[in-house]
């Protein structure tokens, strides 16, 4: 008997798996919190390799250790006659009779490489993110269906009339094609018979011989099932468009080590839904203290300046850049900042001043993080009003990554995609 | 002349596969293969996989340890460091064997050949298997403990089964009758084991009783004196029947445990036989095959690369030597009883007067039937054998600064070589021979298990954490005692059970 097996089960060991990420979550967890601090914002949506020691992974057993007396066989003699003596190799196996190591701990690492699913799964856990949203975010972007030529089975809504009608007209004419040259000849028989003065049988004869070509000349149906063409659509993966994300970090004295990794997750996060919801994304790293600079994302989460702090001078650099690079209506905007939430006094009303004039209008979403800093300063307060008229700034006071989330809430809520241009 | 061929080119069909078994049958009907009937499965890579790392069984209950094996060989296939094993057969009847789709024609008659007449023959006839394995309901219990492992992961939770599965996964060689035989139980027996168990229940009901003062108590009747009276050599066995504080869903989960080891049991003590002879008859048939007529040369030259592959034994001496290779020295034999009688030399007729000259077909049959690896290289190893493949053996003794060569393969090796090799198949000789001791039944209910030394070799101190797992079976104390050939012990390791 030959059974066919390759259709069914290819997964069959899935749930293995499954068990084995589990027990192992801890490393797991470990490498996907290193592998976010080592890569790029951008980078974070791909699998990972992760090394487990051997000894962590074993499973043990009862065996022999070194020692007593072994005896082993082995083929190949060349030169050896019983009752030689050899030396033994120092330090370990090796040499001439490679015995396997009895005791299974090798020092390979146990390679293990976690799939994109399995990582940011990882990566979530700790955001407390809702099931819902993760699945968002680890599945592909929705399709949306496009016309894509004409088929010959369909619902009738979908009937094409013009291609149907062609194709009828065609298929009547193929048919009627020999026929209408049988009834050509007839007529003429018929006609010519009639002038000829023919015996009346032999006219009534060719007449009927006309009508009978007619009546199946008209059996041939104005419109057949086989006629029929339909519209035909396919899902297409969603044609996306583009979108710029600012990046507007605090770098002065204040924001320490921690303080800043919260921020790369808020910032990665945000990256990884707009990443859903759009083709290509281009990202703009502003740091700023009392004067702000725009700088590729290694300096931006690395270097670290003293010094007050000028929310404002970002804002307006952001303003220019926007003006310069992002113009017209081309562009889906998002901003992000970051900041101890430390500010001139003065300065916190010209920041509200410039989102509220030039930059709001234009974006699609504001979120501003206050890491740590459980006070609410001037900044705090009046982005706080200025969140109440404008539902698209979104606020919030972060003091684990777990806080990050909620702030994408709204952000969710009314799905990227659907939002105005 | 017309032609015999089955076929030409290298692409398969299934109706090819399907008429390449015929032949084979036909062929293999010959030689008397005595075979379960056959089901032949086309797999596809991934499948074959799936299939390597949960022990080649079709159905198999979950655990991370298969998924490990799993990532291990996937990766290991990936890199391009191993190439699957063009097949996996099983022990069941009807015997199933997965071919792998991407094999070549040839490939998959080689396949049908090795797994389908050569393995499926071994496992119907060898004394083994007949006695240990039952090969009509293996799918069935593979079946039923799937379900139940599931069905105990929802009952009590996922890390609660893998932890008695775990602990009985350590001790899983040592699940296994050696020494003794399953005895079909006669009437009497069964009455005995009905009434045992009746009584078992009645003394579960009658808790009460148990509260009464007993009248004529005799205060000096002490309990039994040693338990268990005999050492025991099946750990899980004895852990089923005395672990005081398993729940009986755990003490099934050691159970399964246990009739999988016991049935992948056989195969652990036949490697080199039951390859050699499944490798033996896929060049036999085959070429039989090919001496009808009824695969051309192109097939042969394919079949042939492979076959040289297989059995292919690098010297010590060579980078690549990894071990003897069983499928070398099991094919290598059963080559060597068919020639010794066929064409039998002086020394073969002194050293198997019974075998020179004799019907090879049916010593070869007898061979597979009766033996396992270290008898069968014990009984048939022969001296032509012993020089073509330059044995040798060394002595590694840790009192000695230096290796000694033991024997080679000369007059006065022959028989020490054949011993040592013997040996080195040998489950009781390859692994610490351990049993059940002591319990203490009256103190603190440890349990005492002892390491018989053979050779003076030592348990490896990683031994420690497989005591570990007995000692979670067992929810008391357990020590492991070492103890010499002269009968003194000589070291303890001991583990307390986590609570």
């Amino acid at each position: 008997m030959i059974v066919d097996r390759r259709l069914n089960g290819r997964h069959r060991n899935a749930v293995n798996r499954a068990r084995f990420v589990r027990r192992y979550k801890d490393q797991l967890r470990r490498a996907v919190a290193e592998a976010v601090g080592r890569r790029s914002i951008t980078d974070l949506d791909r699998g990972e390799r992760v090394d487990i020691q051997r000894k962590d992974i074993v499973e043990p057993y009862f065996h022999h250790g070194p020692g007593g007396e072994r005896e082993a066989v082995h083929p190949g003699n060349k030169e050896f006659s019983a009752g030689d003596r050899l030396p033994k190799p120092q330090g370990g196996a090796g040499g001439g009779g490679s015995q396997a190591s009895q005791d299974g701990e090798g020092e390979d690492d146990f390679v293990f490489v976690l799939s994109r699913e399995e990582f940011l799964e990882i990566f979530f856990e700790d955001l407390a993110l809702p099931d819902l949203v993760k699945k968002r975010l680890a599945t592909i972007p929705s399709t949306r269906s496009v016309r894509a030529g004409y088929t010959q089975t369909g619902v009738p809504t979908n009937v094409n009339i013009i291609r149907s009608l062609k194709s009828a007209a065609a298929r009547r004419r193929a048919l009627q094609a020999p026929r209408r040259g049988e009834l050509a000849r007839a007529e003429e028989s018929f006609c010519a018979l009639e002038a000829a003065g023919s015996p009346p049988e032999a006219v009534r004869e060719a007449e009927r011989e006309v009508e009978r070509l007619r009546r199946r000349l008209q059996r041939v149906p104005f419109l057949d099932t086989i006629d029929l063409r339909y519209n035909n659509r396919v899902q297409r993966p969603q044609p996306t468009t583009q979108a710029v994300m600012f990046c507007l970090l605090d770098v002065s004295g204040s924001m320490d080590e921690s303080r800043k990794d919260i921020a790369k997750r808020f910032f990665a996060l945000l990256y990884l839904f707009l990443s859903r919801a759009y083709d290509r994304i281009e990202l703009v790293f502003i740091r700023h203290h009392t004067q702000a600079a725009e700088v590729t994302e290694d300096e931006f989460f690395s270097a670290r300046d003293t010094g007050g702090t000028i929310v404002s001078s970002a804002l307006s650099l952001m303003d220019q850049i926007i003006r310069e690079r992002y113009p017209g209506n081309d562009w889906n905007l998002y901003g992000a900042q970051a900041s101890d939430g430390d500010n001139w006094l003065d300065d916190s009303p010209r920041c509200a001043g410039l989102l509220r004039e030039s930059l709001l209008p234009r974006l699609q979403y504001f979120a501003y993080v206050q890491v740590a800093a459980l006070d609410e300063q001037g900044l705090w307060r009046e982005y706080a009003k200025l969140a109440a008229e404008r539902p698209h700034l979104a606020m919030r006071k972060i003091a684990s990554a777990a806080d990050i989330y909620p702030v994408f809430r709204a952000l969710f809520a009314r799905q990227p995609t659907c939002a105005p241009a | 002349m017309r032609t015999r061929l089955i076929s030409t080119g290298s692409e398969w069909t299934f109706d090819l596969i399907g008429e390449y078994e015929r032949a084979i049958a036909g062929v293999a009907a010959d030689f008397r293969l005595d075979t379960y009937p056959n089901q032949i499965e086309i797999v596809s890579a991934e499948q074959m996989m799936d299939a390597y790392s949960s022990v080649g069984m079709p159905v198999g209950y979950s655990h991370w340890s298969y998924g490990k094996e799993f990532v291990s060989v996937e990766q290991r296939y990936r890199r391009g460091e191993m190439g699957l094993a063009y097949e996996i057969v099983i022990n069941s009847n009807p015997c199933i064997a997965y071919l792998m789709e991407e094999n070549t024609l040839p490939m998959q008659a080689l396949v049908i050949a090795h797994a389908s007449f050569g393995h499926n023959s071994f496992f119907k006839g060898n004394y083994l298997f007949r006695t240990w394995t039952a090969a009509d309901s293996i799918i069935d219990y593979l079946l039923f403990a799937r379900d139940y492992v599931r069905d105990c992961e929802q009952r009590h939770g996922e890390e609660a089964v893998e932890a008695v599965l775990d602990s009985c996964h350590a001790l899983r060689h040592y699940g296994v009758d050696r020494c003794k035989r399953p005895a079909p139980l006669s009437p009497l027996q069964e009455q005995a084991r009905q009434r045992q168990r009746e009584a078992q229940q009645q003394a579960a009901v009658n808790e009460l009783w148990r509260t009464l003062p007993q009248r004529d108590a005799t205060p000096d009747q002490a309990p039994a004196a040693v338990f268990p009276e005999e050492p025991q050599e099946n750990l899980l066995y004895f852990i089923e029947k005395h672990a005081p504080l398993l729940a009986p869903w755990q003490r099934e989960l050691v159970r399964i445990v246990r009739k999988l080891a016991q049935y992948f049991h056989p195969q652990r003590q036949t490697q080199i036989m039951n390859e050699g002879w499944a490798t033996f008859w896929h060049y036999t048939l085959l070429n039989r095959l090919y001496d009808e007529g009824r695969v051309d040369d192109a097939f042969m030259l394919e079949f042939l690369t492979s076959h040289t592959n297989v059995i292919a034994q690098p010297g010590f001496d060579h980078p690549r030597y990894g071990g003897i290779n069983p499928y070398a020295l099991g094919f290598a034999m059963m080559r060597d009883i068919q020639r010794i009688c066929e064409a039998p030399t002086a020394e073969d007729r002194a050293w198997f007067p019974d075998l020179a000259g004799a019907d090879w077909v049916a010593s070869l049959d007898f061979a597979m039937r009766n033996y396992k690896d270290e008898s069968f290289i014990a009984q048939y190893l022969s001296p032509r054998l012993m020089r073509d493949m330059r044995l040798f053996s060394i002595l590694d003794d840790d009192r000695q600064d230096e290796y000694e060569v033991a024997a080679i393969h000369e007059d006065s090796g022959y028989r020490r070589l054949r011993a040592a090799l013997a040996a080195q198949y040998d489950l009781a000789v390859r692994e610490p021979a351990i049993e059940v001791w002591r319990v203490d039944r009256t103190g603190d209910r440890s349990l005492t298990l002892r390491h018989r030394q053979r050779a003076r070799r030592p348990l490896a101190p990683a031994s420690a954490d497989a005591l570990r797992h007995v000692a979670r079976l067992w929810g008391f104390p357990v020590r492991i005692e070492s103890v010499s050939p002269e009968g003194s012990v000589e070291s303890v390791l001991e583990a307390q059970p986590l609570h």
